[in-house]
């Protein structure tokens, strides 16, 4: 094991650091994992304005929202809880809906979270928010996502996207002539080899754990980069390659890997030396050890530079009895001095370009950043749009890709079999919904047909 | 699930202090019928109270879940689906594997326990607190302690390589070998769940009569054969709701092997929660679970039917 702290900068005990501890501790540790796993905080005491969100849902997370981000409004007392489980948040918040009446003043989440909250019971229209926050200029095509069915449903509010973190270690095997901070993913692929070949292991690491996210990894990366588009290109002979080629990378990746959810924790402990994540689950590696991880962008492909970004935004329940208080506590939120406190205490990303980052970032925190600007800078970027549509499905959607990802890397199962069926399950999914295409496959104005 | 016939029923109707049997006293005049009047109903309320509530009408909204499709049509939609979602027999394989291996270990291990705890030696009852700790684990908990012991960089790896008998980090939890990730889930499992089975053994060995134990030694038995023609026999009722208990809960276990296996296998409770949890699929989610409820129906009916208990053994 790689040296480091056995306590992290919270002082709570990581499950990395019990193993150093002693198996005494090893029940305290499990016991702030089970808190990180499912921590559903409690109140932050004596607030009238209740804040619902499915992010920032670990104990470090949650004690740094109530401490270093809530504690400066000064309208109301807030008091915040946070489901490391979206499928609860949705539930309270129909529940509440339904019901027509509720605790919660305000809700926090992600944009596929506020699409699948507006299939289920008419969200509040936040149109009167966001003009009163017209000098946040935030960016028109986060605008466009806060609109669902024709309003918009939330007010921008974090951001963040996917990237690549290594330990320093493995720059050592980078086959010579590559630059990671422009990859190509055949240079990961003879990196992984080289990384096998040197140290007898498979150091590559993605977090395909049922709570993981290496859904994304096909859907907004790999699809976009190698064929161009997604929905269009499922089965396509591009795609038959792409897949391919992820199970020559799945051959030096770690096998452990259907059992990581977030990536800090393999990185931090040596399992893994190259891994793929969302940025916020990175963070933890890269603000504890700034000195032993650098953070680079995903590879590019055949077709460019694939990526996804992740929008978060708040919202206003019908329900809700303190709509001024709410407004106001939104106000605050989208403040620049607050969202610089929330890019340094919890690594989400304010909803602005990266031109307008303060300079003042904490190391980890400033990585990410140069990171995030040299994956949208890239030549050949290629944006994907975040699902549209869906509404209830979005779930569904998902359970395609990571189907089709578990019979193809896990189950050995023939590709191009595969992905015929796969994308007759895909088919009724976008029928059901009635989605249309999103890019980075040519927008469509029907149903999106699944090429 | 409680041991019907192995409580008041049998002895009520027994025999009287004298040894006549209740049923053979003819001139004995019918004793009046006492009124029962609300009372019993009364005390009965709560619990059927919190029967329907818990798990009557979750039941009867799992059926209608099960047997109605997304637009909420009744029909089979749901079950059609449920048997062509991916990796849904080898997650009844799965299930089915780790109970055949689950269970006569643990069942073993709660014996010997049992039998330790029940011994009457110096510190017996130590051991029975000792063995009840993991008890007060949940097994979320559980599973997120035996991944820090078997993942790669973890405990067991670290032990094995500080006695040289490793030099590189073996992968315990490697997709590649299923039945090695099944069987530390099998220890995760006894380790946590082992204590629920000693309860009940140490129990039923204590409502064991002294007598035949003695009887036995009068005769010279061995301790092996007083265990196995003494001790055994008149412990199979509590055997059996031990095995039931123990197989109806091994069918729920999901947490630790969530914790341990992730999506390199499932089990039926693993497809069940992520088909809710992570897919957003409460029909689906439904319908496996009655799948579930069904083969614990099944294997409880097998159980009673495998182990018959004769009316002697109850008395």
């Amino acid at each position: 094991m790689d040296g480091g702290p056995a306590r992290n900068h919270d002082g709570l005990i990581s499950r990395r650091g019990a193993l150093r501890l002693g198996l005494a501790a090893a029940g305290g540790a499990a016991a702030a994992g089970l808190l990180d796993a499912c921590s559903s905080g409690g109140s932050s005491g004596g607030g009238n304005l209740v804040f619902l969100s499915d992010q920032l849902s670990t104990t470090p997370e949650t004690s740094d929202m109530r401490g270093k981000v809530l504690s400066g409004f000064k309208g109301s007392g807030v008091s915040f809880t946070s489901f490391a489980d979206a499928t609860q948040f949705i539930d309270q918040v129909v529940a509440q809906a339904k019901a027509g009446s509720g605790t919660v003043d305000l809700i926090g989440g992600l944009q596929g979270d506020f699409v699948a909250l507006e299939a289920q019971v008419p969200l509040r229209d936040m149109s009167d928010v966001i003009s009163e926050l017209k000098d946040r200029n935030f960016p028109a095509a986060y605008l466009d996502l806060a609109k669902i069915k024709g309003s918009y449903r939330f007010v921008p509010w974090i951001t963040a996207t996917y990237l690549m973190a290594a330990n320093k270690n493995a720059l050592n095997y980078l086959p010579s002539g590559t630059d990671v901070n422009a990859l190509t993913y055949d240079q990961l692929l003879a990196w992984g080899q080289a990384l096998k070949r040197a140290t007898g292991q498979q150091v590559l690491g993605f977090p395909a754990s049922p709570k993981g996210l290496i859904k994304r990894f096909f859907q907004g990366y790999l699809y976009p980069s190698y064929t161009g588009g997604l929905n269009t290109q499922f089965k396509s002979a591009a795609a038959v390659s792409m897949w391919q080629y992820f199970k020559q990378l799945w051959a030096v990746t770690n096998p452990q890997s259907p059992t990581y959810a977030m990536m800090d924790e393999p990185l931090l402990s040596g399992e893994v030396w190259v891994a793929w994540d969302h940025a916020v689950r990175l963070s933890n590696a890269l603000q504890q050890q700034p000195d032993n991880f650098v953070v680079f962008p995903a590879p590019s492909g055949p077709k460019g530079l694939g990526y996804e970004p992740v929008l978060g935004g708040l919202a206003i329940p019908t329900t809700s009895k303190h709509v001024t208080q709410a407004k106001s506590l939104i106000s605050y939120l989208t403040e620049q001095q607050t969202e610089t406190t929330m890019l340094n205490a919890e690594s989400w990303f304010p909803p602005v370009g990266a031109s307008a980052l303060p300079s003042n970032l904490a190391p980890g925190v400033g990585a990410e950043a140069k990171a995030i600007d040299a994956t949208t800078g890239a030549p050949g970027a290629l944006a994907s749009q975040l699902p549209i549509g869906l509404g209830a499905q979005s779930a569904t959607y998902d359970k395609v890709f990571v189907d089709t990802f578990t019979a193809i890397a896990l189950n050995g199962a023939p590709i191009p079999s595969t992905l015929a069926s796969e994308a007759t399950t895909l088919q009724s999914v976008l029928q059901q919904a009635g989605a249309a295409c999103w890019k980075p496959d040519p927008v469509s104005t029907g149903v999106c047909q699944v090429g | 699930m409680a041991e019907p016939d192995s409580t008041g029923g049998a002895a009520v109707s027994g025999t009287t202090s004298a040894g006549v049997p209740v049923g053979l006293e003819p001139d004995q005049p019918p004793a009046p019928r006492r009124r029962r009047g609300l009372a019993p109903y009364v005390l009965l309320a709560p619990s059927v109270v919190y029967l329907v509530v818990f798990f009557i009408v979750p039941l009867l909204q799992g059926l209608r879940l099960a047997f109605t499709g997304t637009g909420g049509q009744w029909g089979l939609a749901t079950v059609h689906q449920l048997l062509n979602d991916p990796g849904f027999w080898s997650s009844v394989w799965n299930t089915l594997i780790m109970l055949a291996i689950i269970l006569p270990v643990q069942l073993i291990l709660a014996l010997a326990m049992s039998l330790l705890v029940n011994s009457r030696l110096r510190g017996s009852a130590f051991w029975f607190y000792v063995y009840m700790l993991p008890l007060g684990i949940s097994d979320l908990t559980s599973g997120i302690i035996w991944y820090s012991i078997f993942t790669q960089q973890g405990w067991l790896n670290s032990v094995l390589q500080d006695l040289g008998l490793i030099h590189h980090p073996f992968i315990w939890l490697s997709y590649q070998h299923q039945l090695l990730i099944i069987a530390t889930i099998v220890v995760a499992e006894a380790w946590r769940s082992t204590s629920i089975i000693v309860i009940i053994l140490v129990g039923g060995l204590q409502a064991i009569p002294k007598e035949y134990s003695e009887a036995a030694d009068v005769f010279y038995a061995s301790p092996w054969q007083k265990l196995w023609h003494v001790t055994l026999p008149l412990l199979r009722p509590t055997l059996r709701t031990a095995l039931i208990l123990r197989t109806v809960l091994a069918f729920e276990v999901f947490a630790t092997v969530i914790a341990l296996a992730g999506s390199s296998l499932s089990v039926l409770a693993t497809k069940a929660n992520n088909a809710y949890t992570q897919y957003q699929e409460p029909h689906l989610a439904a319908a496996y679970g009655i799948l579930i409820m069904l083969l614990s129906l099944v294997s409880t009916a097998l159980f009673l039917v495998m182990l018959p208990v004769r009316t002697e053994q109850l008395q």
